[in-house]
């Protein structure tokens, strides 16, 4: 699963948007440039720091 | 000839691609051992004969999944002369990784820039002469379902499949390309391995990739690379952690300083986001979806009737008037009778408009992008029944005909949910059933039909969850359905065009693969109902059919369901053909299909009929759908599965309803 993600983009520094979250259930987020969905138990394994 | 082969991620117009380059001219196969589909076709370009093999949509080319595999090996083993990649010019960032890993291959790439009009609509630039000088390959704009670009993208293939060479390379961190010019000099040398890109094999065997360490380590000097690869990726880890994540943060890496020189403007997708807040409400979202799904089946089914009509028909009186004509009865029969080739035909012709239908409308819910958002919309609920989100999909598919369902189940990523789905598949109330279910629906419940109807839909759906979950409790014994991981991508306005090509394709194909085991159930059911059981010579006296003997000998058995022979011997041969139930009642009675329904209310009550439709809605797929099922699950133990668990739980269902229903309603109502 850790390089299905890594494959679409979720690497070490790539900046994800979060879109939806109204969880639980799964989450729509952007991250490089493309919307992907997320079911909720991988949503939250996805290590982000917030910014902005 | 010229050898093309087109890859690309899966939504960004690859198969439309391939369908205006080669026109009509293309065949459907299987990939060799495999249950991924295959698709070719051809074109010509001033006298040059061109082969397009469309590859599997994927997003990357690792040995992970059964379709990155066949794209990998097409790419190496069979070395089409160019490989186009089709990418998505609105989302040019992740469509570039897949672009990176043909051109490791050492693949010489056309890149088709496709839904150029919606990159530009989100309000982005792209620099196309700049992407061609970072990427060194050609770039061609395009916006297939207009047609826009293809004549420049066929140009292109010709120049670069003549120009027989395309040097580019994509240069990494510089310790990584260090480590990979030492494995290549240990390559170098071996003879059996020369025909790969030793670039590629390098950077291969730096991941760990299991296929290609596999394959070192069959050639004689293949160990001795191996542990000089061991050393080397032992110093690279010792830095970088694990090596294959690290390579693809790398390749990520040179994407980022492509797509900062190429891409300007800030993308802008307003609409699809505003329409996406809306669709994906959590009030909002299930009811629309439930509504989609009705207008989807409303459209299917009524735009669909008056022309099935008319091809059943015509084909019925047809063959009346050509009755007699051989003057040979047997002959005569085979080609004329009721069961005969000519009505046959009529038959299964009159089943197209329904799938041709189906899949119009499909296509129209796919292109828009919603079928995604279906996936999304249902996914908690699927998951905690047992299916994956996506399972939605092949299961409405399979409201229409289970072929479609099961087939539309290779959307689903997890082999043991995309078996899941297929084998609870046949529990959908298919349009073959309806059929059946129709005619008697409405002989014995008239104006209340419809809730009759829905309540065997209602059943179907049920049982098919109840299975999923029974199936990964006792014998997948896994915990849970594969996480959701998914693309949603940019809604856009259905090309009509688009629609109407796959509608031509699916129906050809269901005409091709479906309508000969069509045809040869009815003419099974035609000679066994025409050959006399004693003198085994022509007989139109059903009564002393060998068929008639066949159904009394196993009657016993339905006895307690409450059934005659006649019963019996139209639910063996549904068998072949689930809407075959109704002619072959209708034959065994000696009666025209419209005379049936008031001739069953004589002979049964309404709970004994509702108790033969759970029968015939649960208890075997069709013969079509069983060869598909084999199809897709490459294996006869599940096709076997499916047959033995539909017959029981039939069985045993039917009998408990006609209990229920003797319990609530009485003898005869």
């Amino acid at each position: 699963m850790r390089r299905r993600l890594y494959e679409l983009g979720f690497t070490e520094g790539a900046s994800v948007q979060v879109v939806k979250s109204g969880g639980p259930g799964p989450v729509v987020v952007v991250v490089r440039g493309s919307r992907l969905a997320l079911g909720w138990g991988v949503a939250m394994k996805v290590l982000v720091e917030v910014v902005e | 000839m010229i050898r093309v082969a087109l890859a690309g991620n899966p939504n960004v117009g690859k198969s439309v691609i391939f369908n205006s380059l080669t026109g009509g001219r293309q065949k459907v196969g299987n990939w060799p051992g495999k249950t991924v589909e295959k698709r070719e076709g051809f074109f010509e370009v001033d006298g040059e004969e061109v082969l397009v093999v469309d590859l599997p949509g994927t997003y990357s080319l690792t040995a992970y999944s059964v379709e990155e595999l066949i794209a990998r090996n097409y790419i190496l083993e069979e070395q089409p002369d160019v490989v186009v990649v089709v990418v998505d010019a609105s989302n040019l960032e992740r469509n570039l990784y897949l672009v990176l890993q043909v051109i490791e291959l050492g693949a010489r790439v056309v890149l088709a820039l496709n839904k150029m009009d919606l990159a530009e609509a989100s309000n982005i630039r792209i620099d196309v002469k700049e992407l061609e000088s970072l990427l060194g390959v050609p770039v061609v704009p395009t916006v297939a379902p207009r047609g826009l670009g293809l004549d420049e993208l066929r140009r292109k293939i010709i120049e670069v499949a003549r120009a027989k060479k395309q040097a580019t390379r994509l240069a990494y961190a510089e310790d990584f390309e260090r480590a990979l010019s030492l494995i290549m000099e240990h390559l170098r040398e071996i003879a059996p391995l020369k025909r790969f890109n030793a670039r590629w094999l390098a950077i291969k065997l730096l991941e760990g990739d299991n296929e290609v360490v596999r394959m070192v380590s069959a050639v004689p000097e293949g160990k001795e690379v191996l542990r000089h690869v061991k050393v080397v990726r032992r110093e690279l880890e010792e830095r970088h952690g694990d090596l294959e994540l690290a390579l693809i943060s790398e390749r990520y890496r040179v994407i980022k300083r492509i797509v900062e020189r190429v891409v300007s403007g800030e993308k802008r997708l307003e609409a699809s986001d505003a329409l996406d807040q809306a669709l994906l409400d959590k009030y909002l979202g299930l009811p629309v979806f439930v509504s989609l799904l009705w207008v989807m089946f409303q459209f299917t089914f009524i735009v669909s009737a008056p022309f099935s009509d008319m091809l059943g028909d015509f084909f019925a009186i047809l063959s009346e008037r050509l009755r007699g004509v051989t003057g040979v009865s047997y002959l005569d029969y085979v080609l004329f009778g009721e069961y005969g080739v000519l009505n046959g035909i009529g038959t299964v012709l009159s089943f197209l408009p329904i799938i041709a239908a189906l899949y119009f409308v499909l296509s129209l819910f796919e292109d828009f992008g919603y079928m995604a958002r279906a996936a999304f919309l249902m996914d908690r609920v699927m998951r905690k029944l047992g299916l994956a989100g996506q399972a939605i999909i092949p299961m409405i598919l399979g409201f229409g005909c289970n072929i479609a369902g099961v087939y539309g189940a290779r959307i689903i990523p997890s082999e043991e949910d995309r078996v899941t789905a297929i084998v609870t598949n046949p529990l959908m109330l298919c349009s073959a059933r309806l059929t059946a279910f129709t005619v008697i629906v409405a002989a014995f419940w008239g104006a209340a039909g419809g809730s009759v109807l829905l309540s065997l839909y209602l059943l179907g759906v049920t049982l098919a969850f109840l299975v999923a979950l029974a199936l990964r409790v006792f014998i997948l014994r896994k915990s849970a359905p594969s996480p959701l991981v998914m693309e949603l991508p940019p809604y856009q306005l259905p090309s009509l065009k688009v629609a109407i090509t796959q509608m031509c394709v699916r129906a050809s194909l269901f005409f091709r693969k479906a309508g000969t085991i069509i045809l040869l159930g009815l003419l099974v059911i035609g000679l066994l109902a025409t050959t006399d059981s004693s003198t085994f010579s022509f007989t139109l006296d059903v009564e002393r059919s060998v068929l008639a003997s066949l159904g009394r000998s196993l009657q016993p058995v339905f006895a307690p369901l409450g059934w005659d022979w006649r019963l019996v011997v139209a639910v063996i041969f549904g068998f072949i053909a689930k809407e075959i139930v109704i002619g072959a009642t209708s034959m065994l009675y000696g009666v025209a299909e419209d005379e049936l329904p008031s001739l069953l209310s004589q002979y049964y009550d309404p709970v004994t009929m509702y108790s033969y439709m759970v029968f015939v809605l649960v208890y075997t797929p069709c013969i079509a759908t069983l060869a598909a099922i084999r199809h897709e699950t490459q294996s006869w133990k599940w096709t076997a599965f499916t047959i033995a668990y539909e017959v029981a739980l039939a069985y045993v269902l039917s009998l408990l309803v006609l209990a229920l229903g003797r319990a609530l309603f009485g003898g005869s109502v």
